[in-house]
């Protein structure tokens, strides 16, 4: 081995583990038969833990396998994010597979495959990494989302999301193709410098649309959203916790660094693109949501919104502003994973329920539950104290500064119309009357939600570190 | 004694009260006494300290004091509380009022006895943290969060349309309090901090002083309200339980009033006087409009509403006349409206709580069985016209005197209201007091209980105390009122001779 080789393998050791492991975990199951799920469940999330453990104490600075994989204090924010909400759907799923039946061991493996196909979308630094690293999340998302492959709402949501995906990843290699025939680079570096101190050409823009736009489908933006509906209705509730939480993180801890590394020259041209897809994400998402009748549709438009207003942050085009994606997006992670906890555990006699009607009179029957979705809600809706005003906080900040105003001030007017589907969920719990309660939660969802709801509680008081560690992993974009 | 932290310890004390509740077992009577008697201690022991804020408050000093501040957050902010004249008296007004509140909804709260407690006791934590705050910031999160416990207070123990009232009450208010959350980003920016005392000296350029003060006035005009955004207001007080009227017309509505002359009078003081005469305009539709639409109203409670209404509109000329008199006199007159709306509102509680109905039409006569309740009614009715020796007439008079100064025309229009609220105050007291006892639902009724003289009596003293004898008031609220018109003089003659140059 060169020592150029190893030092690159060495500072590639987290996703070095995920992926070992993912093939271990293969091996495990399939020789072991049918009751390995909880094994490799429970390993999953140990080898998960263990590569998050990696980044955060030994991971350094740095480049390799010639410049193609960097790591830098972005990065590990993003990727401890990432690694965090698969660790956290994996121990959520336990109970419910076994209960529906999808209690297969391919499904921790699929999950760990997805979440290092994350991983290097987040490290990647050149297009072709960031390329391979998308590809190995979506197929594995693929499967993942029609893992309940008997149910035929499951079946429907992965092909409903495969063909899109496709199209999407189509999308995207044909701007790569531009991008790189204007530019003759794929290194997002080397893409920044030769766009620099050049005539802006027509076809670069062309490629670089057509980037944003296999960029905007992976975090489910206006208007490449369509699918995200139907798939978060179809998939097992748990694979719809997955793909509201840790996809998203890396989606956007890449597109953050395309536009800010490779595109910085040309950044007024990707401004006004992420602007309408900023505005057109929060304006779906509040106004789509209010006709909801299923509460995992909901979410699906609410998470629709929720990244437009992270990208409000990404707009500003500044160091405050991806400061505020980074810390939207772990505000973002939290609640979610709370709400989906919550909405796993709405369990009768007969099977779980995704009604919100179901809720109704909750505040009588569980009314721990329900005054924790309540505070979650309220979150989302960005109402101080909690968490999610925060978020808002430090995006729109930057917008400010930027003297985006009219961004701005649409932002918040929408954040006003969401809040009226987020009330109508606690109106629904508090003021309704009871229709029975829900069976009482499992232990690892009480966990979940107990600890985001006293997350988005508390960040009042002890928020400061994750600013600073926000602010750090900005700086080092910029 | 010094060094303790009093208005944090008062901003507090109900958190740590709502605390323990949450920690009290809702089973039995038993425990739902348990529960009103700690929130009961947890106000009246709240008000008491909070009197020691009163008792060491230096009259003399214009600026702000019992000053803590702490880093909070961020760089940019601060956890920074402090009182000066024209936000301690509103302390001391939400303190006053929550036992009165707590004491209201003794029996008529018999449903989810511990929610309710704790959503008001959060309540109060949250508006005593608005007049104390002294970070925008930390302004901006007390003021938000406040709409949490009131849309719950409202939605779950409100009357019929409840649900509406509610989420017209929140939507509506956040609507305006958004664009202040931009305009707070935008000054930080501006002056490179959020703190209070240093953005009162920081001069911002003109046009965007026009800009910041439309979005505080978006914000604070629906809180007050003002004409045309007050339509949230009738239906949040009518469908509100007892003590949620009492707390959003005694002490919601102050926010607004005190947010203009906490914020928009001294940091955009060109912006103000620019939009004065559009100030005064909504303020003269206000008191003639909603005092005429106060006349046709068959509700009490949203008859008292529109009052309300009409009654911000002098604290809003007043502030704007941007002189002593009508400053002092709208911070008086805010405090007298909180005592008063306060009083009438319980007043209408206690015969909902025997009859169940709101109506109007429904009463009559009830002075022959009711005389305790009919005088108190009275005293509170005078009050709100504003019959001198009543507080209501100090705080009128002045704001009067006040806008009388800077324009007579809007005086002379905003004084044909005091006819009008005299019209349908005592019209609604004929008919629900005086006139012969012939409703049989009627007959039966009881005056007074204990515990109803132990909510009322206090509030007639007070409302009589500070009509003869409004001293104690003003003294408190003169020094900084005198350094707020200096400041505005200063500031706009410098503009004056800047536009001369």
């Amino acid at each position: 081995m060169t020592p150029e080789l190893s030092a690159s393998l060495w500072l590639a050791a987290p996703e070095l583990i995920v992926a070992v492991g993912a093939m271990a975990l293969l091996m495990i199951g399939v020789f072991s038969g049918e009751r390995a799920n909880t094994t490799a469940n429970g390993l999953a999330v140990a080898l998960l833990l263990a590569a998050c453990a990696w980044i955060v104490l030994f991971q350094g600075d740095g480049e390799a396998f010639g410049g193609s994989f960097v790591s830098d204090p972005f990065a590990r924010f993003m990727k401890v994010l990432t690694l965090l909400g698969s660790v956290v759907t994996l121990i959520m799923s336990v109970g419910f597979a076994k209960a529906e039946k999808f209690d297969k061991f391919e499904y921790p493996v699929l999950i760990m495959l997805a979440t290092l196909g994350m991983m290097l979308m987040i490290s990647a630094n050149d297009m072709i990494a960031l390329y391979l690293g998308l590809e190995l999340q979506s197929l594995a998302l693929y499967v993942v989302a029609a893992i309940n492959r008997d149910n035929v709402r499951s079946t429907e949501a992965g092909l409903k999301y495969f063909v899109l995906g496709a199209l999407s990843s189509g999308m995207l290699l044909y701007g790569i193709s531009l991008v790189y025939g204007y530019t003759g680079n794929i290194g997002f570096e080397a893409i920044a410098s030769a766009l620099a101190g050049h005539e802006r050409q027509l076809g670069l823009v062309f490629g670089l649309v057509f980037v944003l736009a296999g960029l905007a489908f992976k975090i489910s933006a206006v208007p490449f959203h369509m699918w995200t509906p139907d798939v978060y209705e179809g998939a097992p509730t748990p694979v719809t916790a997955f793909f509201a939480a840790a996809p998203k993180m890396a989606a956007m801890a890449l597109l953050v660094r395309v536009t800010v590394g490779a595109f910085q020259p040309v950044a007024t041209d990707w401004q006004q693109i992420i602007i309408f897809i900023s505005i057109a994400s929060m304006a779906l998402g509040s106004f789509a949501a209010i006709a909801q009748r299923n509460i995992k549709r909901l979410m699906a438009y609410s998470s629709i919104g929720h990244m437009g207003y992270a990208l409000v942050g990404l707009a500003a085009n500044s160091e405050a502003g991806v400061r505020g994606v980074a810390i939207y997006m772990t505000i973002y992670l939290v609640m979610t994973l709370g709400t989906f906890a919550f909405i796993l555990a709405m369990r009768r006699k007969d099977g779980n329920v995704e009604q919100i009607g179901d809720l109704a009179g909750l505040s009588a029957t569980n009314p721990v539950m329900a005054t924790i979705l309540t505070i979650l809600m309220f979150s989302l809706a960005g109402i101080p104290p909690l968490a999610g005003f925060w978020g808002k906080w430090y995006v729109f900040l930057a917008a400010i500064d930027a003297r985006l105003y009219a961004l701005a001030v649409i932002g918040v007017v929408t954040s006003v119309v969401g809040a009226y589907y987020y009330l109508r969920i606690i109106k629904i719990m508090w003021f309704d009357e009871p229709v029975g309660g829900f069976q009482p939660m499992a232990g690892e969802l009480r966990l979940v939600l107990g600890a985001s709801g006293a997350f988005v509680l508390l960040y009042v008081f002890f928020g400061a570190p994750i600013g600073r560690m926000a602010e750090a992993a900005a700086k080092s974009l910029f | 004694m010094t060094d303790w932290p009093i208005l944090s310890t008062v901003t507090f004390l109900p958190l740590v009260g709502a605390f323990l509740i949450l920690l009290i077992r809702d089973e039995g009577d038993g425990a739902r006494r348990n529960i009103r008697n700690v929130a009961l201690l947890t106000t009246v022991f709240t008000f008491v300290l909070s009197l020691f804020i009163w008792a060491g408050f230096d009259n003399a000093n214009p600026g702000f004091q019992m000053v803590e501040q702490r880093p909070w957050l961020d760089s940019g902010l601060s956890y920074h509380m402090g009182v000066d004249g024209i936000s301690m008296l509103f302390v001391i007004l939400t303190t006053f009022l929550m036992p009165l509140c707590i004491l209201a909804s003794w029996q008529s709260v018999e449903k989810r006895v511990k929610e309710y407690m704790i959503a008001f006791l959060l309540l109060e934590t949250l508006m005593i943290g608005v007049f104390c705050a002294l970070d925008l910031v930390l302004f901006y999160v007390f003021f938000e969060a406040g709409l949490i416990p009131m849309f719950i207070i409202i939605g779950v123990w409100g009357g019929k349309r409840r649900v509406y009232a509610s989420f017209k009450f929140f939507l509506y208010t956040l609507l305006g309090s958004v664009l202040m959350l931009l305009a707070i980003m935008a000054m930080y920016f501006q002056a490179g901090t959020t703190d209070i005392p240093t953005l009162l000296t920081h001069d911002f350029p003109q046009n965007m002083q026009t800009w910041l003060w439309l979005a505080f006035f978006a914000s604070f005009a629906v809180k007050m309200p003002m004409w045309p955004v007050h339509t949230w207001l009738p239906d949040a007080h009518v469908e509100a339980p007892t003590a949620g009227s009492v707390i959003l017309a005694g002490i919601l509505l102050k926010m607004g009033g005190y947010g203009f002359l906490r914020f928009s009078l001294p940091m955009f003081p060109d912006a103000s006087a620019y939009f004065a005469p559009f100030v005064f305009t909504l303020s003269v539709v206000a008191i003639i409009y909603t005092s005429l639409v106060a006349l046709m109203q068959e509700d009490i409670k949203k008859l008292i509403a529109y009052s309300s209404v009409a009654h911000m509109g002098y604290v809003t000329m007043g502030i704007f006349a941007m002189n002593q008199e009508g400053i002092q006199g709208s911070i008086f007159q805010m405090l007298s409206h909180g005592l008063v709306s306060g009083a009438l509102f319980l007043c209408v509680g206690v015969i909902y709580d025997r009859t169940h109905t709101r109506e109007i039409a429904a009463y009559g006569g009830l002075v022959n069985n009711m005389p305790k309740y009919a005088v108190a009614f009275l005293i509170f009715t005078m009050a709100n016209v504003g019959l001198p020796g009543t507080s209501g007439f100090v705080g009128e008079l002045l704001t009067l005197l006040g806008v009388f100064k800077f324009n007579t025309w809007v005086a002379f229009f905003a004084a044909t209201g005091v006819i009008l609220s005299a019209a349908y105050a005592l019209w609604l007291y004929r008919k629900v007091i005086f006139g012969t006892l012939t409703k049989e639902s009627l007959k039966g009724l009881l005056d007074l209980s204990p515990r109803e003289k132990t909510v009322l009596y206090p509030l007639i003293v007070l409302v009589i105390f500070f009509g003869v004898y409004p001293a104690p008031v003003l003294d408190a609220t003169a020094a900084s009122v005198e350094a707020l018109v200096n400041n505005i003089t200063v500031s706009l003659d410098a503009a004056k001779t800047a536009a001369l140059h």
